[in-house]
Parts: structure tokens; sequence; C-alpha cells
């Protein structure tokens, strides 16, 4: 039981069960999948500071709360009962790269080389976190979606404003990946 | 002209309302706040695939840019299918909520954003090495660094909302 817990799920597996994430917030109660519109509620939430942006009734949307809720919850049991999990098999090509920037431990599911609280005093580790950080929440706003939000639940109601956008995250996706990326690793 | 302005601040946020991913038809139905729990389990089960697929890994989202593969785009993929096939179904046999309410849909407007915007969210997810949900679900399993990453994608956030209107849509 725990062997087959432990093994990780093969892709159709996991992509048939977040498609059906789809049916199921329209079923139980009309609701659009789309995980970013959290970080708004949030913001609405705590910090509103008179921005007509954020003085909405966030509370009418607190069902996504408690739906990121539940991530969180699993996140902690799964690490609780079933341990830490198991080192993520990485390309050869990958870790060959990434051993040239120092980047050896992959035993996590972000490199402890790089995210780490000592890291975060780095230049290198500013820029992935803080920057980085900043990016996703800067750039799922204004386009106003996620890979949740308009890969998924977008392109399954066929808008194509989702496909622009995403097309527009692969790109940016691809071209910081393999062009800016060895560059902000090897600082 | 109080009352001009506040229309003024709701029909804007009406459009982007209807630009997010957003639920826009208001319920009229009344549930206790525990109902909510309900999105509860969906969010577990979530988690779950996020766990047991590995997207919440950094090295898997650096494979996927890198085309070195297949997996996430296997997943993102299966799942759009997955979800089209029920929203076809959805509408074509008018299905209803578990409380008898009607499933609506908004068509989303094109704007600059989904460009600009689309990019800036590219970077950082190869940067970051995930997308909103799985920064929760990083942070849960205890890489409580994470949580800057999410400070940062709120002040992110913040300055969208503070600069909206200059900014080009």
């Amino acid at each position: 039981m725990i062997e087959t817990l432990r093994e990780p799920w093969p892709w159709y597996m996991a992509g048939i069960i977040i498609g059906l994430i789809v049916p199921a917030l329209l079923i139980l109660g009309n609701k659009h999948f789309g995980i970013s519109s959290n970080l708004r509620h949030i913001c609405a939430a705590c910090f509103p500071s008179n921005i007509s942006f954020f003085n909405y009734d966030w509370k009418k949307e607190s069902w996504n709360l408690f739906f990121v809720g539940g991530i969180i919850v699993v996140g902690i049991l799964s690490t609780l009962f079933l341990g830490a999990t198991d080192p993520v098999i990485v390309h050869p090509d990958l870790a060959k790269d990434l051993a040239a920037y120092g980047v050896t431990d992959f035993s996590g599911l972000v490199p402890a080389d790089l995210f780490s609280w000592a890291q975060l005093l780095t230049l290198r580790g500013f820029i992935l976190m803080g920057v980085g950080g900043f990016l996703v929440g800067f750039g799922t706003r204004y386009a106003g979606g996620c890979t949740s939000g308009h890969a998924i639940m977008g392109l399954s109601n066929l808008q194509w404003p989702s496909l622009v956008a995403t097309i527009a995250f692969m790109v940016g996706g691809f071209i910081m990946a393999n062009f800016i990326l060895p560059y902000i690793l090897a600082l | 002209m109080e009352k001009q302005a506040i229309k003024q601040v709701e029909e804007t946020d009406y459009e982007v309302r209807s630009l997010d991913s957003m639920c826009l038809n208001e319920s009229n139905l009344v549930h206790p706040w525990y109902y909510n729990f309900k999105y509860s389990l969906v969010g577990i089960l979530f988690g779950v695939v996020f766990i047991k697929a590995e997207i919440i890994s950094w090295f898997r989202i650096q494979e996927m840019f890198r085309l070195e593969s297949f997996h996430m785009y296997g997943v993102i993929g299966t799942a759009v299918v997955v979800g089209a096939i029920s929203v076809f179904l959805i509408k074509k046999f008018g299905i209803k909520t578990i409380h008898g309410e009607a499933i609506t849909f908004t068509n989303k407007k094109f704007n600059k954003g989904q460009i600009i915007g689309g990019l800036c969210f590219g970077f950082g997810w190869a940067m970051t090495g995930a997308c909103p949900g799985p920064l929760f679900a990083q942070v849960a399993t205890g890489a409580y660094v994470v949580l800057v990453v999410i400070a940062s994608a709120l002040l992110g956030t913040w300055v969208y909302g503070k600069f909206r209107n200059q900014l080009p849509h």
C-alpha cells in the first residue's frame, strides 16, 4: 500500500485528475478553476490600500482560499506521514548543466543549493526568489490568470485569449530557462 | 458625484473580473461558511496530484522548458482535453450545480496584458520553477524559504493593482 502511494504517478493519470477538477468546481458551485486569483484576494483582504483593483468583496471569493487550503493540508500531511518525497530523477543534460553552477543536490522539490535562507542573501538567490516571485505575481494578474485559469480552464472553454496567454507563458519560460537563467546561475 | 465614482469602480471591476478567472455570476443562494470545505476536498485532490506527479518540482519545470521531458506537456495536454470534454458536456446537457443553479461561462476578452503579462509570468515560472498553485504546495512540504517567493508574488500582484491604469491593456 505504502509502496503504491510512494511511487510517482504517470502524466496521463495526473492530467486526467487535473482535468476533472474543472467540472468538479463547476458542478459543486459554478466556480471557475484559477489559482492566481488568490494572490489578488489576499491583497484585497490584507493590503487593499484604497486601490480600486483591491476594493471588492473578497469574502465572496473565499471558496478559492479554501481550495488552496486543501493543497496546503496535503503537503503537510504527506510530509508528516510519507516522509520526504523521493528525489526526482533529473534528466542527465540538466544535471550536468546545473552541476557546472554548483547545483548538485537534487533531493528536494526545489534545489537546496539555490533556494535557501542563506542563498536569499546572495544576488543569485535574491533574483531567483525575489524577482522571480514578483514576476509570477505581477505577470499572472497582468495576464488575467495563470496555468490553471488560462491554460486549463480557459483552453477547456475554448477561449482564444487564453491560448494567446498560454503561448506567452511558454515563450517566456523557454527564453528564461534556455537563454537568461544560465547567466543568473553563473552569478 | 460620489455615487458615480462608485459606479465607475464597479464597472472597471466588472471588466477586470471578467478578464480574470474569477466567478462573475454571483449565486443567490446563501450557504453557511463551512460549505466552502467542499472546495477544500477538491484542493486536497489537486495537492495529491501535485506531489505524486512531481508537478511541484523545480527540476520538472526546467526539463519542460528545456524540452528534455514530455511529462509536463503530457499532464497539461491531458488536463485540457479532459477539461474541454467536460465543459462541452456541461454545456450540451445543461448540467446544473449540486444546488440546482445554472453553470455559466464568461468569454475572455483579448488585451495586451495576456502577451506582456504572460511573458512576465513565463520568466517568473522558469526562475521559481513554480506557478502559483505549486508555490503553496512547496511551502507545505517544508520548503519554507518559498514563503519569500509567495511574499514577492503578493507584492507583484499589489504593484500591478496599483499601476494598472498606467499599464498598456
